[in-house]
């Protein structure tokens, strides 16, 4: 019997080297610029984990429920409803935990909608996720009311002692709010979950081969309610984010197309929870660099050309990678036993 | 072990799909530690029957009794945990797992937390692997490994959740001889072990060879159970077609004209890049069939690809009258004359979607009557499809039915009309009557040996030896890609063709 050995250190450093030389160049670009210029550097470096966590939980709810077979491109409807919804109880109530609660189970609601629509009817996933995009739109614009706000204003910045005094790292890393230090437990967390529990197997096979994995009695209709309907929590809480913690209102529409950058994200980080979140640094720092240019008044006689960064950004990362990554097998079509 | 107590009882279990009687009141009875053997045609029920055992079909009714008791057989769970495995024809593999995830999947070894202890799994797989010799690479990905060892992994699967009843859903159709000769030693030590096997074949051998009980089903009905010390191959045959023993096709001496077809030194890669047909030469006159008799999987496909421009050629040579054919288009090929009823013809033979009309004219669309600079001539279509449904007997509602919704006889009555209306030369025909009812088979053999008598030049591939006895003038026996004895018909019997293609050698 021939056991392979698993991959070494040096093996798994060479097959990503390109990887880790690009991640290599950004780290001494942004010592070299945090010589002379601290506070910009750290500006942007904040301002990429401010940027990334909507992404990276709209990425973490699309690869929830495409793990499981089923394509959520209403992650950007789910978001706003969430947003939306957040706001009114936190304003009504006047608590934020209750507000981003109530953000979460809109979100599992939303994704309820999906799942019993895709996975239930077995309708059309795209379409699905388009009706679920276009009636956010409406809903959160009808009862959109000007002049709300939140009593106990937005959610404030939690310090991790010590370790937020570092220079740099401390602010970036060690200073943040809420939603955002929870992000960053939900990544490893999930990617713990996907590959080394056995709800992360199931949740696999159901979505490379659903027969396969009914045959050895796991329920794929059961799977895909259960996975569509926790990602739809994880975009709540994006939403929330939003709301809550980035902005601390809510506008019409403000998500602007985070739920689709998100999905851009999802196959960039090959449906993997920490890919998710390499990708979604990277459209993080596009953002954030633009953000600093009209901040600083850089190039300002052309504000529209700093804008479109991160949209170039995601062109340019689609249309290099979407065609070599694979995603999971059997997304995108309804599954019944006979 | 006794070897009397029955493991599994199947009391009048029937099951209609539509207006097809699938299984018509089938008992069965499976005894512990033997191998029963369930045998009949393609679209006999076979399948039907195992599916229902395993629970991935529901019943209309009918009892099953595991070990005395009167189960409920709902879902594959229930069917698992009545210790009833199953190796699938199609292989139910995640193709991106492991070999060892595959086979704890669902029944992961695991802590108190749910976290899959894959070490645990791997040693577990190992030490079942050892157990019945079934070597495997527990790290492996499926996708990576060939047949016969992805169906290894099936059956440990089936062991792994201890089965003791383990059906297998013609488990050889995709394995060489060698794998096959590996694969009933090992059914034989599993029954040894006291395990029940249900093997579901239409190889007569392979029953005689390992089978303790047989039996056989016709026309979703079971016509009889015997054991192999109380029949042969004939007998077994008789029983599962129903009347006698070759189905010969009544036809008058073939009389060849010239060349049509000429196959030279041919090498075709399969779609992994090997070697698929090596070196393979060939020649099929007018007026006769030429059948190619064979293990599926042995090139047939690759072979008929690039016949008809699907697949390019390695090296070698293909010449249709006195055109070289190997750089042509499949237009370009169908131009020349070239007729094709291919092997799957839900994926290449109809569009599903569109029209039986539609469908009928598809290899002269473009054409006159059917087109005027671009226009479609929807009157002329209309007309020529109603008479091909006439002529035909194309059973279907009206002729702007889709042709998904026809029966498999049908759909084939359909491709046959249009490939044989075509003023071909040449018909490559690949597995034309799989999977289809008895009067359909009847129809498309008839049609073939008409068409042959006005001059057609047919290369006709199949995996049934009967059909090809029955239907071909010269026979070309394929293994491993090569022809290894090429000769008329009546030079060649059934023993010698079966002897040539699982073991590629003519020796006895």
């Amino acid at each position: 019997m021939s056991v392979k050995e698993s991959k070494s250190i040096q093996q798994v450093l060479f097959s990503k080297r390109w990887w880790i030389l690009t991640a290599l160049i950004l780290v001494i670009f942004t010592l070299w610029t945090a010589e002379f210029q601290e506070a910009n550097t750290t500006a942007v470096l904040a301002g990429t984990l401010r940027h990334s966590t909507p992404l990276v939980l709209g990425a973490m709810c699309g690869l929830l429920c495409e793990r499981s077979g089923v394509i959520n491109i209403g992650i950007e409807g789910q978001m706003l409803m969430s947003a939306w919804g957040g706001f009114m109880i936190a304003s009504t109530s006047g608590s934020l935990l209750l507000g981003v609660f109530a953000g979460i189970v809109i979100g599992m609601m939303m994704g309820a909608v999906l799942a019993g629509i895709s996975v239930g009817l077995r309708g059309d996933q795209i379409i699905a996720g388009t009706v679920i995009n276009i009636a956010a739109i409406g809903i959160t614009s009808f009862f959109f009311s000007l002049g709300r706000t939140l009593p106990s204003g937005k959610t404030q910045v939690i310090k991790l002692g010590p370790l937020a005094d570092i220079p740099v790292a401390g602010r970036v890393l060690f200073s943040n709010k809420p939603i955002t230090f929870l992000t960053l437990l939900l990544i490893p967390t999930l990617w713990f979950l996907l590959f080394r529990t056995k709800w992360g197997l199931r949740t696999r096979a159901v979505g490379e081969h659903p027969s396969a994995a009914e045959t050895v009695g796991v329920s794929v209709i059961g799977m895909r309610y259960f996975n569509v309907m926790m990602g739809g929590g994880v975009a709540g809480l994006a939403g929330a984010y939003l709301s809550l913690e980035a902005v601390g209102s809510f506008e019409r529409g403000m998500t602007n197309g985070k739920g689709f950058v998100a999905l851009a994200v999802m196959i960039f980080g090959r449906w993997n929870p920490v890919g998710a979140w390499g990708a979604a640094l990277l459209f993080g720092y596009a953002s954030a660099v633009q953000t600093q240019f009209q901040f600083r008044d850089w190039l300002t006689n052309d504000p529209q050309f700093i804008g479109i960064i991160p949209f170039v950004v995601t062109i340019v990362v689609l249309a290099g990678f979407v065609g070599r990554a694979r995603p999971p097998a059997s997304i995108g079509q309804p599954y019944s036993r006979e | 072990m006794s070897s009397n107590t029955l493991a599994l009882e199947a009391t009048g279990i029937s099951k209609t799909f539509g207006n097809v009687i699938a299984n018509d009141q089938i008992n069965l009875e499976i005894k512990k530690g033997r191998i029963h053997a369930l045998l009949g045609e393609n679209g006999a029920g076979k399948s039907t029957l195992v599916n229902i055992l395993f629970g991935l079909y529901k019943a209309d009714s009918g009892t099953v009794r595991v070990d005395g008791k009167t189960v409920d057989l709902g879902r594959p769970k229930d069917a698992i945990d009545h210790g009833i495995g199953m190796v699938h024809q199609h292989f139910q593999l995640v193709p991106v797992l492991t070999v060892a995830e595959n086979i704890v999947l669902g029944n992961e070894p695991s802590n108190k937390a749910n976290v899959v202890d894959i070490e645990s799994a791997k040693e577990k797989v190992r030490e079942l692997a050892e157990t019945y010799q079934l070597d495997v690479d527990t790290e492996a990905m499926v996708e990576d490994l060939p047949v016969g060892t992805q169906q290894r992994v099936e059956i440990l699967r089936s062991l792994y959740r201890k089965a003791d009843i383990l059906i297998l859903d013609e488990p050889t159709a995709v394995l060489t001889p060698q794998e096959t000769d590996h694969l009933l030693q090992v059914l034989k030590k599993l029954a040894t072990q006291g395990v029940a096997i249900i093997f579901i074949t239409h190889k007569l051998r392979e029953v005689l060879e390992v089978a303790d009980e047989v039996t056989v089903m016709r026309n979703g009905q079971v016509v009889g159970s015997t054991t192999p010390a109380e029949t042969d191959e004939s007998g077994l045959a008789e029983m599962m077609v129903g009347r006698s023993v070759v189905l010969r096709v009544a036809k008058e001496e073939a009389s060849p004209d010239k060349t049509v077809l000429k196959v030279n030194n041919l090498c075709v890669h399969d779609d992994r890049g090997i070697l698929a047909v090596n070196d393979l030469s060939l020649e099929v006159r007018s007026g006769e069939i030429f059948g190619i008799a064979g293990v599926e999987g042995n090139g047939q496909r690759e072979l008929v690809e690039t016949i008809t421009g699907l697949r390019n050629a390695h090296t070698g040579q293909i010449l249709i009258g006195d055109s070289s054919i190997t750089e042509f288009s499949p237009r370009q090929i169908s131009e020349l004359g070239v007729a094709h009823i291919p092997e799957d013809r839900e994926k290449h033979g109809l569009i599903g979607a569109h029209s039986v009309a539609d469908n009928l004219i598809l290899n002269r669309y473009y054409k006159t009557p059917f087109s005027n600079n671009g226009i479609r001539q929807q009157k002329a279509i209309a007309d020529y499809a109603t008479e091909m449904v006439e002529k035909f007997d194309i059973r279907t509602p009206s002729i702007e039915t889709p042709s998904s919704s026809l029966s498999g006889g049908n759909k084939q009555k359909a491709i046959a009309a249009r490939e044989f209306s075509h003023d071909a030369k040449l018909l490559v025909a690949s597995q034309p009557t799989r999977g289809i009812d008895v009067g359909s088979i009847e129809f498309v053999h008839q049609q073939l040996i008409q068409q042959r008598d006005q001059g057609l030049a047919v290369l006709l591939v199949s995996a049934e030896l009967d059909e090809i006895l029955s239907l071909s003038d010269r026979i070309g026996v394929i293994y491993r890609g090569s022809l290894i004895v090429t000769e008329n018909s009546t030079d060649l019997d059934r023993n010698r063709i079966g002897r040539i293609m699982t073991t590629g050698s003519d020796s006895t």
